[in-house]
């Protein structure tokens, strides 16, 4: 008996803010959370991404504010009274208990008799691909399976909201990827709500329906992943959505919701974003500049080139400052010292506040 | 508690104060008899029958607090909040009520003239609380716990809200209040002087602080004589433990494992057997004596009795528990700092100084505090040893036990000792931050542990080995003391010591008597240790749970109370017990509870620090997982965390056990006819001269505690963690004993 396809409960957080003392951990905010969706809280460490989580999962009282789940006021409700569930960042896999007692865990606790909560747990473990492991301990398995053990004792209840806490930060950087891969695989095919903390930003745009990326206890932007990398509000989200230019320019004119933006010798025509005429900033993003002969463009000089395989990365120093250029040219590579020209790509540049 | 229905302890109360008798009563009696009882005698009846049928008004607001609660714990209707704030007021109420009611009316009458003058002159007395008391306290208390929990304190858990209420109780009871005895008992009137003038005579004493052994060849007071006595002993304890604590954990010495044994001896020695071997080396008929009187003629006389052998003795004793510190502060150090120096080119030598010792200093500072304080309490070293030279804890004993059975001076003296060891703690706390008393259970990262210097080595040799020898030597001398017949002049050996403290003589019809002097005080003292035992660990446990777990307000002010009450010495302990519960309300003295309390008061922190200690290995996420998959605070405890510090729950209940059967200092003053501790009877023995039997006793209590210690150590085991082996528990949680 494997886990069915349910509908996710929709979370709405009302005002929810968290002090401890005078230090204020999460500013009062407000989300919503679409049922059936996976939503990433992405942002440095001390941001309020994990606060955020675990007002949700119950752990923490929020000071102010109100929490819905499934249009329930849950805010006051202790943790094994919301109808959520928790993956730990250290997977808090119970040692002492193997494999299927620590899955059925929950189930016991919620009342159901103990042979019938192995079944499920056993139909669990099978879901996440550990089926026949149950008699093991915690610690005869390998990260990636002890993992997959946590998301089972997690699913096994069959959550309205799964919350998983940078799961997958224990990991190397290939069974990560792999896990990643499966945690979104299992959310769309359970079509349950998932509130997932990160604070890698690769991993919020390969998991994620919608990305809420936070600074200092509030959020800085939420948006589709590809909202938040092309089109960044400001110099803080550009620059945490991946490698970004931050370049001075000028807004020279604008009209029908075009500007016209000056950036050294370049000009561009980019979403005007409600800037005015005069001094801003552009995000460039490092794929979005190509490399030309001296005397097009933008004129620089290659101050370090790297090959990485894939690609080239450049550092190009020019008059507004260094630039850094990823080039997928790897077969036509320039050397440091040389000079070059530099020229924008419509995409991958975007006009921020700075 | 959170599947119990709020009315439990309402109902726990009602019975406690309708049903069962509320006095302590000499006899036991069935429930039957309960009526017939309470119709005769009003001290055999429940306090619900004493007011309605006695005429015993003071318990009417003890009845009026159980109407209070009783409407919180209707079934249907209130809101929660109101409930829990009916239940709360009920609870409050009902506890002071009895409080109230116990204070005011004593043994004979009103307990202060104002009240007989308030309420007119009383015709009649009552005893100390005994079971239905008891149970409608408690029930008040939980009654109370579980309104706060249902007003939304302690995020709403009401076995937080009991386990925290029991805890803070617990600390009122058995310290704040006998703490408060002392200080009035201080204060007291004598003779024609009132409060103030009697506590600045008592307090300026020549006896406790004069400095004539400055300018003349007199003795000073006896808190200088304390004071000094603990600095030399802390000073050279230290030193010494330091030396074990290098050579064990930075050098190749290959007898490690024997060294590290030493650190269990001060948990299974009683704390007087270095004095006895020490005096059967250097007292008057002492080996050292006879052979330099045979060679030289002169006599070396009483030498060893005085500042000097105290000194000595308490070195040895306090040496491996300094050494048990030490031993953590070392391995703390870690080995990259000490790699990084050595690639900054820094030479063994100039790593020692420049890092790995200031690293140390803390805990170093820590040892020194923690001998220091053991020294202050110890009771059983200078009470052998001390002759003349008198301190702070004997001197307390000789005021309370002597002719003159002066409380206030002893309540004095506890204080001025109190003093001290309040002045240690605040010095250790601040020395060691907020780690305060959890082991530093750093993670090791990765390297060796650099070699000491070999300058270094060689002098930790020079100064450890020779020790160790000596300290062998001590407790050889002092277990053969109990195989020959009289010690210095007659060597003949002998079992007689044995068969007079164990003998056992068949009886005509195939029975057998225990005849020996020992079995009677031996079966006090493990049937109590074995009855203090559970609740101590069990106690200490939930505390260090509690502490190391939730978050409520008020929980550093428990945490502190609960590290006061651990820094209060036994001596002070004792005097302070006899003190408070002599009389009603809680007239426990001469009884076992009075010396289980003294127990598990005394020996808590040892179920506090092994759980502490246990507690930070277990990742927060583990409870927080079990929250989340539904699973109550309770149904947490028991599965997820009870299981998991197994080797924590084992520990302390073993050293629980053991050490309140070593303990002398507090006991020594709770001991009554029925109740006579082994320890007690030992120090008797001593006292009289009569070495033989006490030598025999103390081993076989060494020997019996050696057991106990083995028995955990295979049956704690490993945990079945699989492959990842289990983080070691602490099995020797470090200081605090006497």
């Amino acid at each position: 008996m494997t886990l069915q396809r349910r509908s996710g409960a929709e979370v709405r957080l009302e005002g929810i803010g968290k002090r401890y003392g005078a230090v204020t951990a999460v500013k009062p905010l407000d989300l919503v959370i679409e049922g059936g969706t996976l939503v990433t809280l992405l942002g440095p460490s001390g941001c309020g991404k994990t606060t955020l989580l675990r007002m949700i999962a119950g752990l923490e009282l929020p000071s102010e504010g109100r929490i819905f789940i499934g249009g329930r006021d849950v805010s006051r409700l202790p943790a094994g009274e919301r109808d959520v569930s928790l993956v730990f960042q250290s997977y808090a896999l119970f040692p002492h208990m193997t494999v299927g007692e620590n899955v059925a865990y929950g189930l016991v606790s919620s009342g159901m008799a103990r042979r019938a909560a192995a079944e499920r747990a056993a139909g669990a473990l099978e879901s996440v691909g550990l089926a026949g492991l149950g008699e093991r301990l915690p610690s005869e398995l390998s990260g990636g399976q002890q993992q997959r053990v946590a998301v089972a004792r997690a699913l096994v209840l069959e959550p309205a909201v799964l919350l998983f806490d940078e799961p997958l930060s224990n990991l190397d950087a290939r069974l990560r990827r792999r896990m990643r891969d499966e945690i979104r695989e299992l959310q769309q095919r359970l079509g349950v709500t998932v509130v997932y903390v990160t604070h890698d930003q690769s991993e919020a745009l390969a998991v994620s329906d919608r990305i809420v990326v936070m600074r200092n206890a509030e959020i800085a932007q939420a948006g589709a992943p590809d909202d938040l990398y092309e089109r960044p509000v400001d110099v803080f989200v550009a620059g945490f959505m991946g490698e970004a230019n931050v370049l001075p320019a000028r807004v020279a004119a604008i009209a029908g919701g075009e500007a016209s933006v000056a950036i050294g010798p370049l000009e561009l025509h980019l979403p005007y974003r409600g800037l005015a005429v005069g001094p801003a900033s552009v995000a460039v993003r490092p794929e979005a500049v190509r490399i030309g002969p001296p005397g097009t463009g933008l004129a620089g000089m290659v101050a370090r080139a790297t090959y990485m395989g894939a690609v080239m990365e450049y550092t190009i120093d020019t008059a507004l400052g260094a630039v850094f250029v990823v080039s997928g040219e790897v077969g036509r590579t320039h050397a440091a010292g040389e000079s070059v020209g530099l020229t924008l790509a419509g995409r991958g540049v975007v006009l921020v506040r700075p | 508690m959170r599947h119990v229905a709020p009315a439990w302890w309402w109902v726990a109360a009602a019975v406690g104060a309708t049903v069962l008798p509320w006095h302590m009563q000499q006899a036991g009696l069935g429930l039957g008899d309960l009526r017939a009882f309470a119709a005769a005698d009003p001290d055999a009846a429940s306090a619900a029958a004493q007011a309605v049928l006695h005429g015993r008004f003071w318990f009417w607001p003890v009845l009026a607090a159980l109407a209070v609660g009783a409407v919180g714990s209707l079934p249907p209707g209130l809101a929660r909040p109101r409930r829990g704030a009916l239940l709360f007021a009920g609870g409050v109420l009902g506890l002071l009520a009895v409080a109230a009611q116990g204070f005011a009316v004593g043994i004979a009458g009103w307990t202060t003239p104002r009240l007989a003058s308030l309420f007119g002159p009383l015709d009649d007395r009552q005893f100390g609380i005994g079971l239905g008391g008891c149970v409608a306290v408690l029930g008040f208390l939980f009654q109370a716990t579980d309104g706060l929990a249902l007003r939304g304190a302690f995020k709403g858990d009401r076995f937080t809200a009991g386990a925290v209420g029991l805890l803070a109780f617990s600390i009122l009871v058995f310290t704040v209040w006998p703490m408060a005895t002392i200080l009035a008992e201080a204060f007291a009137g004598r003779g024609d002087l009132g409060p103030l003038a009697a506590f600045a005579e008592r307090a300026a004493d020549r006896k406790v602080w004069g400095m004539e052994c400055v300018s003349s060849g007199r003795s000073c007071g006896v808190a200088w004589n304390s004071l000094a006595l603990a600095i030399a002993t802390a000073t050279l304890a230290t030193l010494l433990g330091l030396c074990f604590a290098l050579i064990v954990t930075r050098t190749g010495f290959r007898a490690k494992r024997a060294l590290r044994l030493l650190t269990v001896l001060p948990i299974i020695t009683p704390p007087f057997v270095i004095g006895l071997g020490l005096i059967l080396i250097f007292g008057r008929a002492g080996v050292v004596n006879q052979i330099v009187e045979a060679v030289t003629g002169s006599q070396l006389g009483r030498w060893i009795y005085g500042f000097q052998g105290v000194w000595l003795a308490q070195v040895f004793s306090f040496t491996p528990t300094a050494f048990l510190v030490l031993i953590g502060v070392v391995e703390g150090v870690s080995p990259t700092m000490e790699e990084a120096a050595h690639t900054l080119r820094a030479s063994r030598l100039r790593t020692f100084l420049t890092v790995s010792l200031p690293l140390m200093r803390p805990g170093i500072a820590n040892a020194w505090l923690v001998v220091f304080v053991e020294s202050l309490a110890d009771f059983g070293n200078p009470i052998v040893l001390g002759g003349s030279f008198g301190v702070l804890s004997t001197e307390i004993f000789f005021a309370v036990v002597g002719a003159q059975a002066d409380f206030g001076r002893a309540a004095m003296l506890a204080l001025v000792l109190l003093a001290f060891a309040l002045a240690a703690f605040f010095l250790q706390r601040a020395v060691l931050g907020r780690r305060s008393y959890v082991a530093v259970a750093g993670k090791g990262d990765g390297g060796l542990a650099t070699p000491l210097p070999r300058g270094i080595a060689r002098a930790a040799f020079a100064v450890a080995i020779p020790w160790a020898i000596l300290t062998i030597v001590v407790y050889a001398m002092a277990l053969a003391g109990a195989f020959v017949k009289v010690w210095g002049r007659d060597w003949t050996p002998t079992l007689d010591h044995f068969r007079r403290a164990f003998d056992v003589t068949p009886t005509a019809d195939g029975g057998f008597i225990l005849s020996g002097l020992a079995w009677n005080s031996l079966g006090t003292t493990v049937t109590l240790a074995a009855i203090a035992a559970p609740v101590t660990a069990a106690l200490g446990i939930l505390a260090s749970w509690i502490l190391s777990r939730q978050r409520f307000a008020g929980r550093f002010a428990l945490e502190f109370a609960l590290m006061l009450t651990f820094a209060v010495p036994g001596t002070v302990i004792g005097v302070s017990y006899i003190l408070t519960y002599n009389v009603p309300p809680l007239e426990i003295t001469g009884t076992g509870v009075i010396l289980v309390a003294c127990f598990v008061f005394r020996n808590m922190p040892v179920g506090v620090r092994s759980g502490m200690a246990a507690m930070s290995q277990l990742d927060r996420s583990l409870d927080e997982a079990s929250a989340t998959l539904r699973a109550s605070t309770t149904r947490t405890l028991a599965r997820v965390i009870l299981p998991l510090l197994k080797p924590a729950i084992l520990t302390a209940l073993v050293y629980s056990f053991v050490r309140a059967m070593t303990t002398v200092s507090a006991v020594i003053f709770l001991v009554s006819a029925q109740h006579e501790m082994a320890t007690v009877f030992i120090i008797n023995r001593v006292i009289n001269g009569d070495y033989g039997v006490s030598i025999a006793y103390s081993a076989a209590l060494i020997v019996l505690m050696v057991a106990a210690i083995g028995v955990i150590h295979l049956a704690v085991g490993r945990r079945r963690l699989g492959r990842r082996a289990a983080a070691p528990a602490p099995l020797v949680p470090a200081g605090g004993r006497v």
